[in-house]
């Protein structure tokens, strides 16, 4: 526990005000001068040694492949793979939950490897093929993974479970043989708040035995 | 009258077995839409912004700048200048724009000017002679409780209690209504005794509680054989839904405001939204189909979900979403109080309890918040109790699942085991030898404490504290009791039988994973002899009947009753349609296997859609209420008892502690669905393990701020944390005959301190506070060696 004394603050009676650096205001600080980029073209210019494409800062168009559906969209470049896919497109199966990379709520499959959605720039997203939670079914047909959730009940209010599901199906594709100890550590970047990681080991052992 | 009791599960179709939860399929595919999922035409989003200040007065706001960004429809003020801020993260000001990125930046250059005032974010122990007793609410204390959103009840309690000290006129009790307070808060105001101002009491940090005083404790003390002492505690913890709080609010005409919000309350949420909207209740639509989590912190429409359908209506009516983001999340959505004590047991030596002592302590945020409930579940003859309550500037508290019980066994369950060592006791035998004083489920708990014994292998595993070290790695074995009310809470449920066969039921409740749609459409399909795929079920939504918040465990017996009561009554009804063309009576007929047969001669039989094909030409749709004393019997109950056990490894090198076993024994009465009732006790227990050993709100004294809101230091349990988990529902005699009662609560409470006491049983010495962190851990063993070698 903190110190246990009220906090006198010396600054109390002095009026301070508020401020923050906005991105765009960082941009001209740092020298990359947003003016000078052309708003449409894309800049090429050298970053440690190696050259790094410049887009935006406006709108760019942006050419994402999600299940296999080839979308184009207008969008800055500092948006996000997570918010082009939820707000852009309306696939919401991925969940916006921490905002930065630690929970694994957002897991979608990009070059067969599992990404954190929030943690992808949609403009880096170009050209890799995207999979998400949407497009596990086979028609009515739930996919192995999802029917080993149903079965045991490794779902409570359901909001990390795409996520889980997606990282699940990424690790058992790059892992066929996985045993339960390493799906365990393969899906120990999602986090659940009801606790259903009961009922998620048993869907691993499900699996696994299936698997064997 | 027909008979609405419950079947006997042996003899049900559905009530008592395991069936998966209905809304599975559409979870684990991604289809499942949260309102976090709503995207409205033209949606625009909201970012608010908020104060840096733990405690500081608002001098001007100048939204000039934001403005005039291209794509910025909407600011509002949130907090005028001249209001105090009460917590790091209150919301000033808030804009909407056409995206997100454009409300971010225009957020960014609103300039706020702030006067920091002291502040106080600890709630560790007060020092001596530092609380007040209460006083009379003085202007601007009261001032002060609206611009902190002191809850109206605990407002309302204050003011009867205690009086104010200044003369409530109309112009002034309107200038509080202009800020927000409620007419029920005025309206007490102006009921309210005056007093002479004290000058002491309401504006103190720690605020002392009437000291209570049971039996004759001073004699219990002085005959007690031995007394054993001990410092006890739980932390302030967040809720960290994974679904943050919010909504999206739009107008579709200028009198109508529909809202998508996630919410525990349904039902309840366009009464609160009605007076600060300005228009009726009936005039705003809510709907959520699902909710990604809640533990008690969504019941209200807040002042974030205030302030989107304001955006909305100075935006045209355009829809705007304001979801908070995870810093917010963790510092302004909701923590649960701390609570501290020292704590003194008397008892014979048998181990009969005789006396407590406690002084207590904690916080729930600016509202000081109550004294936990100790002793918990032991009556203890005699007891004194002190408690001071800690006003800090941490933010608001919100009920977290089973409000104050988990600190409280914490607390309590601590002492006894503590005795129980002084006493060289198993802790099982002494919780055994006190049972008569635990109430009306002293029979339950032996009964579970058993069960849980032979669960755990406790006679085998349990040695003497510290006895069972092999290596660096010491092993231990803790026990809790716990209780809890769980009464149903009223619930409308219409059920419609339409005439092709088809059934739907409507209800303004929802399922906040606990498997509420799985409960009722078991409950109708058991009821009416079909298949669950057969009921169509329509919750979360205000245009249906009104259903109960989901808090307290409120929600099975509630919505399991009035669905019951509906589709006796629809069965019956449809009998009577269907009666002369089986040609028997109504009262001969049953509804078995898809079908409505004559109970003497099933051969007789309609299939279900014949049957409903004699309704006509107009469906048949009854509503069934819980409570209803004139369809009884009464289908609820209130009152469980249930039992934690915790088998933990602590590494005596690291100080870190793994749980390696949990089993957890619980009643609830008659068990509608044994597989999601036993996930409540499974995710009970994974909570648990989450506040014993990881999760604190952590405020940082230099800043006034929480130095941990975000996922990677606010410590969730993860996969790997997970041991064995036992669970055990009580059913049967003596269970199912009670009716329905609610789960949510009680298995939570246990598990923290069952984890407590197997760390002590483990390492032989106490670590006084949650969460068992492992700094705590070596320093408790640092302290016991020193006083070891201090001692010898």
């Amino acid at each position: 526990m903190p110190d246990d004394s009220p906090h006198d603050d010396p600054a109390q009676d002095e009026i301070q005000e508020s401020s923050g650096v906005s991105r765009r205001d960082f941009l001209k600080i740092s020298g990359i001068s947003a003016a000078a980029v052309p708003m449409l073209a894309t800049k090429v210019v050298l970053a440690g040694g190696a050259p790094v494409k410049v887009y935006g800062p406006g709108k760019v168009p942006v050419e994402l492949t999600i299940n296999g559906q080839k979308h184009t969209l207008q969008l800055e470049p500092r948006v996000i793979l997570l918010d082009a896919l939820r707000d852009q497109l309306e696939i919401t199966g991925a969940k916006r939950v921490c905002d930065r990379g630690e929970c694994g709520a957002c897991t979608v499959i990009m070059n067969g490897k599992a990404v954190y959605a929030c943690s992808v720039l949609a403009i880096e997203a170009q050209g890799k093929p995207i999979t998400t939670v949407e497009s596990l079914m086979q028609g009515d047909n739930l996919h192995p993974i999802q029917q080993a959730f149903v079965d045991n009940d490794a779902s409570q209010c359901g909001f990390c479970t795409p996520g889980f599901v997606v990282a699940f199906k990424a690790f058992l594709d790059q892992h066929p043989n996985a045993t339960p100890e390493e799906l365990q550590r393969g899906l120990s970047g999602n986090f659940c708040r009801c606790g259903t990681y009961h009922g998620i080991q048993l869907a691993i052992a499900q699996m696994t035995q299936k698997g064997a | 009258m027909p008979d609405y009791g419950w079947p006997n599960p042996q003899q049900s179709s559905l009530i008592g077995k395991r069936v998966s939860r209905v809304d599975s399929p559409v979870k684990v595919s991604g289809r499942a839409k949260y309102s976090y999922d709503y995207h409205g035409a033209n949606q625009l989003f909201g970012k608010v912004v908020r104060s840096p200040y733990a405690k500081a007065k608002v001098i001007s706001i100048d939204t000039s700048a934001a403005e005039k960004i291209p794509g910025v429809q909407a600011i509002e003020i949130i907090q005028k200048p001249n209001t105090t801020v009460q917590w790091a993260g209150d919301e000033i000001v808030a804009v909407a724009a056409v995206d997100e990125s454009t409300a971010e930046d225009a957020a960014r250059l609103i300039k706020i000017q702030y006067q920091p005032m002291a502040y106080l974010v600890s709630d560790a122990e007060p020092p001596a002679g530092a609380a007040e007793a209460a006083g009379p609410m003085s202007e601007d204390d009261v001032w002060d409780a609206v611009d902190n959103q002191m809850p109206d009840a605990a407002f309302i309690q204050y003011v009867q209690e205690h009086g104010i000290s200044f003369h409530p006129t109309e112009d002034l009790l309107k200038e509080f209504k202009g800020d927000d307070a409620s007419d029920a808060v005025l309206d007490a105001l102006r009921k309210a005794q005056y007093h002479a101002p004290t000058g002491q009491g309401s504006h103190s940090y720690y605020q002392k509680a009437a000291a209570q005083t049971v039996g004759d404790p001073d004699k219990a003390f002085a005959e007690a054989e031995v007394i054993s002492e001990g410092l006890y505690g739980a932390q302030v913890i967040t809720h960290c839904c994974l679904e943050s709080h919010g909504s999206t609010s739009e107008w579709p005409d200028k009198d109508h405001l529909f809202t998508h919000i996630s919410t525990q309350n349904v039902s309840g949420i366009a009464a609160q939204m009605a007076e600060p909207m300005g228009v009726p209740a009936a005039n705003i639509r809510v709907h959520q189909d699902h909710i990604g989590g809640g533990f008690g912190s969504k019941f209200a429409a807040d002042r974030w979900d205030i302030t989107a359908a304001r955006l909305s209506k100075k935006a045209g009516g355009k829809p705007v979403r304001i979801m908070l983001e995870r810093d917010a999340e963790l510092e302004v959505a909701g923590a649960r109080p701390s609570a501290y004590a020292r704590v003194k047991v008397a008892a014979k030596k048998d181990g009969t309890l005789t006396g407590w002592q406690s002084q207590s302590w904690g916080t729930g945020g600016p509202g000081g918040g109550g004294a936990p409930p100790i002793p918990y579940v032991f009556s203890i003859p005699n007891q004194k109790k002190e408690h001071t309550a800690i006003r800090n500037n941490i933010g608001p508290a919100r009920a977290w699942r089973a409000p104050s019980h988990p600190q409280a066994a914490t607390i309590t369950m601590g002492a006894l085991d503590d005795l129980a060592a002084k006493l060289n006791m198993d802790p099982l035998d002494l919780w055994l030898k006190n049972l008569e004083i635990t109430g009306p489920r002293k029979d339950t708990y032996r009964e579970e404490l058993a069960i849980g014994a032979d669960l755990m292998g406790w006679k085998d595993k349990w040695r003497p504290r510290g006895q069972n070290i092999s290596g660096n790695l010491a092993r231990g074995l803790g026990l809790s009791l716990h209780t809890w009310g769980g009464r149903g809470h009223n619930s409308d449920c219409d059920l419609t039988i339409h005439p092709d066969g088809s059934v739907d039921i409507k209800m303004g409740t929802q399922d906040i994973g606990t498997g509420t749609r799985t409960t009722i459409v078991m409950v109708a399909a058991d009821t009416l002899g079909l298949p669950i795929d057969a009921i169509n079920l329509y919750i979360g939504d205000s245009m249906y009947p009104p259903s109960g918040g989901s808090g307290g465990s409120t929600t099975p017996g509630g919505v399991s009753s009035s669905t019951r009561r509906a589709a006796v009554d629809a069965r019956e009804a449809l009998f009577e349609k269907v009666a002369p063309s089986l040609n028997a009576q109504p009262a001969d007929l049953e509804s078995v296997n898809g079908s409505v047969r004559v109970k003497s001669d099933p051969s007789r039989s309609l299939s279900w859609k014949q049957a409903c094909s004699k309704l006509g030409a107009v469906p048949l749709t009854v509503r069934g209420k819980n409570p209803d004393k004139s369809r009884p019997p009464d289908l609820t109950n209130s009152g469980v008892g249930g039992v934690g056990m915790a088998d933990v490894e602590v590494d005596l090198e690291t100080g870190i502690v793994k749980v390696k076993k949990m089993v957890a024994v619980q009643d609830c009465g008659l068990i509608i669905d044994v597989k999601t009732a036993e996930s409540s006790c499974y995710g009970a227990m994974t909570m648990g393990i989450s506040y014993a050993l990881y999760e604190e709100k952590v405020m940082d004294q230099n800043t006034g701020r929480m130095l941990n809101p975000n996922m990677e230091f606010y410590r969730l349990a993860g996969l790997n944390d997970i041991p064995e988990l036992v669970v055990h529902m009580m059913t049967g005699k003596g269970y199912d005959e009670r009716g329905v009662i609610g789960l949510g609560e009680p298995p939570v409470i246990s598990p923290g301190a069952a984890i407590s006491n197997a760390v002590a049983n483990a390492i032989g010495v106490r670590v006084s506070f949650l969460p068992i962190t492992p700094d705590k851990v070596l320093a408790a063993l640092e302290q016991k060696n020193a006083s070891g070698k201090a001692g010898a």
